[in-house]
């Protein structure tokens, strides 16, 4: 199986009582809390940390795009990800990715994951996520009831661009271009591997399906919350006559390694509690732009029993409340413990959800860089080796970046 | 309360429910923000004096079709088709909230379109510097007390009917505030300020003195912009849904100025 690491950027000074004082960590967050020399600190930090994760010989590092939010510094992953491509050999540089229907033009995204390719000689991974209703409506201004027409409609826009022959003229619905022909196009042919981070909703599981792209389910809460909704997927790729190949899926886990299961619990006790008690602090009148659900997802997650759990996740996040980390480890938004119950724990999520394409949270909240060294390195030296070999032979991974071979790339 | 004859236009091939009481002179009338699930007392009040015709934009209760409207020319050509369709052209034309949007935009962009207009509580103007409430950033029990002041009546109305398909009949109110989030989202300015001046037909502007919304003081605005004469009547009392919160002094208004 591959196994990545992932960064979400957050922002570590957040008071203690933040939920308390402050509304929402996400749209309107108080532009006061940003500290610019802190933010120079942190973005060299982070990148450390992701350049850290290549060298310890994760397979992939991966970013991804938030607006106006405390816990997720990247409105450009493309930034990141550029420094990446510089930085590291070997690793795929995934990002997770880029909310397509926010761009005007979208060939904006073909342009600069085509040099993200280029750069890094063919170790992008492209993800197109429709972003959530904080950064995509509230934050970006989008039109709700619009946001998935236009984002499908990007996406073959951006498909196209990448492997059209010649320039050809786009009049589309939302985007009209005389001349569309992006230079550079990305090494990859014919084109990057494309994965979908999305919520619950059927229709993103039958067009991953139909696209054949990857779809990862990109939540906070962990295998158990996930359990569910992973189910549904593979439901509906049974049902679509797919096969189950765990590459298909992905799925992301916030972990805490250490020598035992207590010193675990002490180590990362504070960031876990600092995530999931401020980061995760969003107005709930943020959650629910009309339109942003199709009326079918809103159908399913009233009849469905798969749906009904979905939604009792949703709650949950609606519902704020402050975790302690003993509830936060019993309902395995983290996992800890040594490296042989991490391992045997994360081999049972990635069976049990069949997922190939395993994200790892190794930093959150407020751990700062040490114990994220501690973390990531304890994971690739003794936890990485028990899990590579899971899925062996049996699968293809399709879907994993193809680059130019290793003495054509630039050193 | 008595029912309504109900038929359908078809907007872009799309059923659109239209209601009528009541005999003589018509007197149209869109519905705001939520639309109508159900015939209302107002409506009654209204039908006592006038023919009242209730068209359903598409999208809101009784229409479809709000997902191929992408732009304002979508919308504005939908009203007109919908109106013409109900028989209105040359009528009274009085609109609530995305209703009185609407019916100003079409009025603005069709002259003949309305011999009179009444515009209560209209969407469509933001100044940011005294803000339209955001009503699609707002927890659900928020969302009652900023629509109206009597957020009982306000439940009552979105209660179902006895035999009602629960998931169907939410799903009928969400997909109305899509619709309403469809034109007007975030502000719900589309330029309307520069084209106000092409409505020069007499027109009242009424507001909910207790409107959480829209503030009073945009009837102003709305009289500044308009070329036709113009009145403000402020209701007592009345949220942004008047035609609940007020429905006889509402009703009472309008048909006051209509004479």
């Amino acid at each position: 199986m591959k196994l990545l690491w992932f960064h979400l950027m957050p922002y570590t000074d957040l008071p203690e009582d933040f939920a308390e004082r402050y509304g929402s960590v996400w749209v309107d967050i108080d532009p006061k809390l940003f500290d610019a020399r802190r933010g120079h600190q942190l973005y060299n930090e982070f990148i450390d940390e992701l350049e850290l994760a290549a060298e310890l010989g994760f397979d992939g590092i991966c970013v991804n795009e938030h607006h106006q939010n405390g816990y997720g510094l990247m409105p450009s992953p493309n930034l990141i990800a550029s420094a990446l491509c510089r930085s590291t050999r070997d690793a795929a540089i995934v990002v997770m990715g880029n909310s397509i229907a926010l761009y005007n033009p979208p060939t904006r995204v073909a342009e600069e994951f085509a040099m993200l390719d280029c750069l890094s000689g063919g170790r992008l991974v492209a993800g197109f996520p429709v972003g959530t209703p904080m950064d995509t409506c509230y934050a970006y201004g989008q039109n709700p009831s619009l946001l998935r027409a236009r984002y499908y409609e990007a996406h073959d826009l951006i498909v196209k661009a990448w492997q059209a022959r010649e320039a050809f003229a786009w009049n589309g619905r939302f985007n009209k271009q005389r001349y569309v022909n992006p230079w550079p196009r990305p090494v990859q042919k014919p084109h990057p591997p494309i994965w979908i981070p999305g919520g619950g909703s059927v229709e993103t599981w039958q067009w991953c399906a139909r696209m054949d792209y990857v779809y990862a389910y990109l939540s906070y809460f962990g295998y158990q919350a996930g359990r569910a909704v992973m189910q549904g997927f593979w439901d509906e790729m049974e049902r679509l006559g797919k096969d189950r190949n765990p590459y298909r899926a992905g799925f992301l886990q916030f972990v805490g390694v250490a020598e035992s299961r207590a010193e675990a619990m002490d180590l990362y006790r504070e960031s876990a509690e600092y995530f999931y008690g401020r980061c995760l602090c969003v107005d709930a009148r943020f959650a629910m732009p009309p339109g942003y659900t199709t009326e079918a997802t809103l159908r399913a997650k009233v009849t469905s029993q798969l749906a009904q759990a979905a939604r009792r996740a949703d709650e949950q996040k609606r519902a704020f409340s402050k975790p302690s980390f003993e509830e936060i480890v019993s309902k395995g938004y983290v996992i800890v413990g040594s490296p042989d119950e991490v391992a045997e724990q994360l081999r049972e999520v990635a069976t049990e959800l069949n997922v190939g394409q395993l994200m790892l949270l190794l930093q959150y909240g407020n751990m700062g860089r040490d114990l994220t060294a501690y973390n990531t390195e304890l994971f690739a030296k003794r936890v990485m080796p028990q899990l590579h070999e899971l899925f062996g032979e049996r699968w293809e991974n399709r879907w994993w970046p193809k680059p130019l071979p290793a003495e054509d790339r630039v050193r | 309360m008595s029912q309504p004859a109900e038929r359908i236009v078809r907007v872009n091939g799309e059923p659109c429910r239209v209601w009528e009481m009541g005999s003589g002179e018509p007197l149209g009338f869109v519905a705001g923000l939520g639309g109508l699930a159900r015939w209302t007392p107002f409506l009654d009040q209204l039908a006592a004096r006038r023919r009242v015709v209730v068209p359903s934009l598409p999208g809101f209760p009784g229409a479809l079709g709000h997902d191929r409207l992408d732009d304002l020319a979508d919308w504005v050509t939908a009203t007109l088709d919908l109106l013409e369709g109900a028989g209105l052209r040359g009528a009274d034309l009085a609109g609530a909230s995305i209703g009185a949007t609407l019916v100003a935009e079409a009025a603005a962009f069709s002259p003949g379109l309305a011999r009179r207009l009444v515009l209560v509580s209209p969407l469509g103007l933001f100044d940011e510097r005294e803000p339209v409430a955001d009503v699609w950033a707002q927890r659900p029990e928020q969302l009652l007390a900023l629509l109206s002041a009597h957020p009982e009546r306000l439940i009552a109305e979105l209660t179902p009917p006895a035999g009602e398909d629960l998931v169907e009949w939410q799903i009928l109110q969400l997909r109305a505030f899509e619709a309403a989030a469809r034109l007007l989202w975030p502000t719900g300015d589309l330029g309307l300020r520069k084209r106000l001046h092409r409505i020069a037909v007499p027109t009242l502007l009424v507001w909910g003195g207790a409107d959480r919304v829209v503030p009073a003081s945009y009837a102003k605005r709305f009289a500044e912009g308009i070329a036709g004469p113009t009145a403000i009547r402020a209701i007592e009392g009345a949220g942004h849904r008047a035609d609940l919160d007020a429905p006889e002094a509402l009703a009472e208004a309008i048909l006051a100025f209509l004479g």
